[in-house]
């Protein structure tokens, strides 16, 4: 059996102070600590830090990465494993998370960057991330630095300012305890012989800059599909190195509280078996999309599975990948449910997905990326609101005189997510 | 020169950087003529080799496309026809606005549209 204890302590504000504390829900941040962290970095010349709390006036953007900080207390390994702490199996143990708070990196990577977080208003209804304490880290790079090392540098910056807060949890008790526990294959059959033996395929961004998934560190592109046990995400053993099409990217903290792999344990043991999750990736040359689709199909025969559910990362390509996926799936004869978002077009009149298949008949949507909104002129950006005219989901008219933004939902962070870590539903 | 693969290509960069070892053939062409350009080749008997949408940076957003098709036809590959159409059908979902950026902006979509190709490279090779 593979036992993790996960310890919530509740974060109701954060606040600058003199020193880096956790005190009576309070997370109090020593500016000059932090500043620290993010200049170990020399392709960072400078950062600010600001605090964004939920139903203040306050617009995020562009955002890269949203992360939860977490501490490893007990156990193997460390967060973020192969990133920032070494390479160990992580998944058992005892952890501690920060709720109700997030790190955000924000700032522009290239010219034509998304993301948009509101902390009030008709844009706050469409990210979750609206709710949380914000902790924003804006990067200025040094001159002349190419975009993929400023997209590590600030990757990496996010990260390490998340441990460093998470490290601030170690000694403290928390306010809430759950616990997940997974079974090797022989003997989850053994303790659940009635029950369906249930898994997670997780697809992951894996094409280029802006496009990218790591896993213990190792670019995904280059991997196989694999299987692992579910608490490795709650250590942080995915993260992310994406933040093209905000709305149905997986931040690093979808990841770390991946919705699909809690509802599964949530039934696991009652009325299914959740054995496994197994990752697999959306690349860019077809051959490989073959491949990784094969492994994924084989591995679900393997494991003597009767059903999965399919998770997919953003839009176009990776549609090819979840249809193929699915297809040789439920040919070697286990059920899938898929989840994906939909461009259907302004008007939702259009066919949602770039590629479609019978055997892709339970399909669970994330919402219309193309359906159109208009947010408010808020008081303060944190970030720079350069490049609303010109992200996805924007044009020439987006940021009106008025100071009110017409956009496409898809420029918001997490608006039709994939995982169904979103507030869109049809009820 | 790799005989393998060919790039069909809009973009000065895949151009500059491949072209010395690749068969690159680039034409100052729009994002939606590039792909019915490879629709073309694929009619002609010519395989896929990377999806025409990759990437998620819109059709009609950015002005860029790359894609890899096999250097010899042969017969009429129905899956690659496919996906084609598919792509080309999907542009029609997009607003266009692939003209609405500062000039610099056009760098940074030039470049992504080079990572999404280059990232196929180290499969392409081992197998062409």
């Amino acid at each position: 059996m593979i036992r993790l204890e996960m310890g919530h302590i509740f974060i109701k504000d954060i606040q600058f102070a003199a020193e880096s504390k956790i005190e009576d829900g309070v997370l109090y941040v020593s500016e000059e600590a932090v500043k620290e962290i993010v200049l170990e970095d020399e392709k960072i010349k400078s950062v600010k830090f600001d605090i964004a709390r939920p139903g203040e006036s306050v617009r995020i953007t562009p955002v890269k990465d949203v992360i939860e900080p977490r501490v490893k207390v007990e156990g193997r390994g460390g967060v973020f494993p192969g990133v920032i702490a070494k390479v160990d199996t992580v998944g058992s143990g005892k952890t501690y998370a920060l709720k109700g708070m997030a790190v955000v990196t924000a700032g522009k990577i290239v010219g034509f960057q998304e993301g948009i977080i509101d902390m009030t208003g008709p844009g706050a209804d469409y990210t979750p991330f609206s709710k949380l304490n914000n902790f924003v880290v804006v990067c200025e790079p040094v001159e002349g630095i190419k975009q993929h090392d400023y997209e590590k540098a600030v990757r990496l910056a996010g990260f390490r300012v998340a441990v460093y807060l998470g490290e601030l949890a170690r000694e403290l008790t928390p306010d809430e305890t759950k616990v997940y526990e997974t079974y090797g294959v022989m003997e989850g059959k053994e303790k659940f012989p009635n029950l369906p033996r249930v898994a997670y395929v997780q697809m992951l961004q894996s094409q280029g800059l802006l496009h990218d998934t790591y896993v213990y560190g190792v670019d995904a592109k280059k991997t196989l599909s694999t299987i692992m046990n579910p608490t490795e995400v709650m250590d942080g053993a995915i993260v992310s190195g994406n933040c093209v099409s905000a709305c149905d990217k997986n931040p690093t903290y979808v990841h770390e509280n991946n919705p699909v792999v809690h509802d599964l344990f949530e039934q696991h043991g009652k009325t299914i078996n959740f054995v496994c999750q197994i990752l697999t990736n959306e690349n860019v040359y077809l051959a490989d999309k073959m491949r990784s689709s094969d492994w994924t199909a084989k591995m679900c025969r393997f494991l003597d599975l009767d059903a999965v559910i399919v998770s997919q990362e953003g839009f176009g390509n990776p549609d090819t990948d979840l249809i193929m996926n699915t297809k040789k799936i439920e040919a070697e004869g286990v059920k899938t449910v898929i989840i994906t978002d939909e461009y259907a077009g302004r008007d939702g009149k259009s066919q949602s997905l770039a590629d479609a298949d019978p055997a892709a008949d339970a399909v669970v949507t994330g919402g219309n990326a193309n359906q159109v909104i208009v947010l408010p002129k808020l008081d303060k950006v944190i970030g720079t609101l350069d490049y609303v005219n010109t992200i996805a989901g924007g044009n020439e008219h987006s940021l009106r005189e008025d100071g009110t933004i017409e956009v496409e939902i898809q420029a918001i962070t997490g608006a039709t997510n994939e995982t169904g870590f979103n507030y869109l539903s049809a009820r | 020169m790799n005989d393998g693969f060919l790039i069909i290509t809009n973009n000065t960069l895949v151009k500059e950087k491949l072209g010395e070892n690749y068969h690159v053939e680039y034409e100052d062409l729009s994002y939606e003529d590039t792909l019915r350009k490879v629709r073309d080749r694929v009619y002609l008997g010519h395989k896929l080799l990377t999806h025409p949408l990759s990437g998620s940076v819109k059709p009609n957003e950015t002005p860029y496309k790359s894609v890899m098709i096999s250097m010899k036809p042969g017969e009429l590959d129905m899956r690659s026809m496919e996906i084609i159409e598919n792509a080309i059908h999907a542009c029609g979902k997009f607003q266009f606005k692939s003209d609405k950026y500062k000039p610099e902006v056009y760098d940074d979509f030039r470049l992504i549209d080079c990572t999404l190709l280059e990232s196929a490279l180290p499969s392409a090779e081992c197998w062409t």
